[in-house]
């Protein structure tokens, strides 16, 4: 029984995994391909099933003038358009998922569930619902096609996420740690600093990830709301096919596009598992 | 420096939390909230904590306005039930956390978190975990967090009701070591519970609490001997008092078919309505005595409950062995009547055995 469980857990473990890298391998095999050893039948193996080369990584950094196409800039707008708007959606949310379940809001009808829903329903809507407010406001501001002007929508797209995994959270961190800090000699602010934010990195590195994937792969509006002045790295890289689709060059984008998330996975993995409430109350 | 308190009342939904409670707390002596649960002593000692405030009443600490003075600034120590601590922190900060919070000296503190950690017992564990301690020990951490401040106000809000059957008995011992060693000397120590047991151990002042209105305050001796009505002899007394209607005429107490002499006590009192309360453990097995059936019996300890029905007559006996006995199983009582209360038929103390009234 105990070896038949471990067997099938390992097993489960080996196909899982399998089935998660192949994309992976096959991107990065493809990515050394060129034109002729893509459609040549199926290869694997570089050196032995067909020869590499590094045309489709060069054409991601050469001039457009040269017949490549420049990701540099877009990645790093892209970096910087995500991390920003990810950070402020954070401490925005944080604190306001701070307030929403600690204090008691009425307007009315309006009570503390129907703030937070309201801050969730702007997730509900179609994208393209909001496209034309934003792309009126923002050129109202005169913002359009610019960084700061992505980095003002992406918060308004992002602060919900961080405030409903917030809110969740800081309901399952108990009010009498809270209570405790105050009686301890914190003010409200300090207790909140120095007591309830430590206890809740794990909320906020989930609250973080989601922001930062959401932000990083968004193509819809980083579409519509730039034109040639800034571009972001997933319009870019549509913009990298024609009319013989470009495997080679594809794949290696691919590949450096999902780079940072896999990093970041990797350093926040760690973080996931400490760090939990358990000892708070018993 | 006085605690004293008027009219506090606190409604935050129809029912209310606290109705109209006043109290002066003196310095220097324990104090025991006891009352049921949802009977409004957490609320009580929030409010005198200042994580709640009351919707009208007055809260005075040495001649200051209480009520005015945000929680952070009052000084006071608070133990919950739950054992709470800062789970991101070890033992040593926990405790260490409320001096920090007044830049007290770094060598000071060290001191001053040593002393709290030989009182509490846990010497030796001040580089562990919360998470890696016992639930005893978290809250003895959460315990010494309170005392190492020299608080002026020590609130403890049920501390041992989570705790098991052992280490609440050796707890409430150490509890009571601390209280006496000087610490409450200038301390004002408010402790709350549900258990009447642990109520008479204290020994303390007493402060009855049911729904929010206080009904008896008094020496725990005094709450025991003399509970000025029906509730207070309900909620004084583990398992409650038995309340049996009964006629009193001729100097003979009547009910369900059973006649026994009245005290002298009871003698003069022969209105309609009367209540007759007497504890569980005034009830003794005898040969010679009443027949009743027995509807459950549950062994707790090395003591046995026995619930038991005579007509509509249901009472409560507890027995100080362990002893097997069949639902429906016939048993003979004899009652300790000249240990007998007498209730008005509203629930006012009429008369009791140690001198209450009209005793």
């Amino acid at each position: 029984m105990n070896k038949l469980y471990i067997f099938l857990k390992y097993f489960f473990i080996v196909v899982w995994t399998v089935f998660v890298v192949a994309p992976f391998l096959w991107a990065l095999t493809t990515s050394f391909k060129d034109f002729q050893s893509v459609n040549g039948g199926v290869t694997y193996i570089p050196w032995v099933d067909f020869e590499p080369n590094l045309e489709g990584w060069k054409v991601l950094i050469k001039s457009p003038a040269k017949g490549g196409v420049d990701i540099v800039e877009p990645y790093f707008n892209s970096l910087f358009v995500t991390c920003t708007a990810s950070l402020i959606s954070i401490i925005l949310g944080t604190l306001s998922a701070y307030a929403l379940s600690r204090y008691t809001f009425k307007a009315g009808f309006v009570k503390n569930n129907d703030i937070t829903f309201f801050f969730i329903s702007q997730r509900i809507m179609p994208p393209i619902v909001l496209s034309i407010p934003f792309f009126l406001f923002l050129s109202s501001i005169n913002l359009l096609d610019s960084l700061t002007g992505l980095i003002v929508v992406y918060i308004v797209l992002l602060m919900p996420i961080a405030v409903w995994i917030m809110v969740d959270f800081f309901n399952k961190v108990p009010r009498e740690i809270d209570e405790t800090a105050l009686i301890d000699g914190c003010n409200p602010y300090q207790a909140f600093l120095k007591v309830v934010l430590p206890n809740s990195i794990p909320g906020l590195i989930v609250a973080g990830m989601f922001c930062i994937i959401f932000g990083w792969i968004d193509f819809f509006f980083a579409f519509i709301l730039t034109f040639t002045e800034v571009q972001l790295l997933p319009v870019k890289i549509v913009a990298l096919n024609s009319s013989v689709t470009p495997w080679w060059s594809l794949s290696a984008s691919a590949l450096v596009s999902v780079a940072p998330l896999i990093i970041v996975a990797f350093i926040v993995e760690r973080y996931l598992s400490k760090g939990n409430l358990s000892g708070a109350i018993k | 420096m006085d605690l004293v308190a008027n009219n506090l009342s606190y409604k935050p939904s129809d029912q209310y939390h606290l109705n109209e409670v006043s109290f002066n707390f003196k310095e220097g002596n324990l104090y025991t909230i006891l009352g049921r649960t949802l009977s409004g002593k957490t609320t009580l000692l929030k409010t005198i904590a200042g994580l709640l405030t009351p919707d009208s009443g007055e809260i005075e600490f040495d001649g200051k306005n209480f009520l005015k003075i945000p929680v952070w600034e009052r000084n006071v120590a608070m133990v919950y039930q739950q054992f709470i601590n800062y789970p991101h922190l070890n033992v040593f900060e926990n405790i260490a956390f409320p001096l920090k919070q007044r830049k007290i000296d770094q060598s000071v503190i060290n001191e001053k978190v040593m002393d709290a950690l030989k009182s509490v017992g846990l010497l030796g564990y001040e580089n562990r975990k919360i998470q890696e301690l016992s639930g005893g020990q978290q809250q003895r951490v959460s315990l010494a967090r309170s005392l190492v401040k020299n608080a002026k106000i020590l609130l403890l809000d049920e501390p041992l009701v989570n705790l098991d059957y052992k280490l609440r008995e050796q707890l409430r011992e150490e509890f009571k070591n601390l209280f006496s060693k000087g610490l409450a000397d200038e301390t004002i120590l408010i402790y709350s519970t549900t258990d009447p047991r642990e109520t008479m151990e204290l020994n303390g002042e007493v402060i009855v609490l049911d729904e929010g209105k206080v009904l008896q305050v008094g020496p725990a001796k005094e709450i025991f001997e003399n509970p000025n009505s029906l509730k207070v002899a309900e909620i004084s007394n583990d398992p409650p008092m038995n309340i049996i209607e009964a006629k009193i005429s001729d100097n003979h107490i009547s009910f369900e078919g059973i006649d026994v002499e009245a005290p002298q006590h009871l003698s003069k009192l022969t209105e309609d309505g009367l209540k007759i309360g007497l504890r569980s453990s005034d009830i003794e097995l005898n040969e010679n005595g009443h027949e009743f059936e027995v509807e459950l019996a549950e062994i707790s300890g090395s003591e046995t409950l026995l619930h038991l029905k005579r007509g509509n007559t249901k009472i409560i006996v507890s027995i100080e062995e362990v002893l097997n006995f069949k639902i429906n199983d016939k048993v003979k009582i004899n009652f300790k009547i000249d240990r007998a209360y007498a209730f008005h038929a509203d629930g006012k103390l009429a008369s009791s055995p140690f001198g209450g009234l009209n005793g």
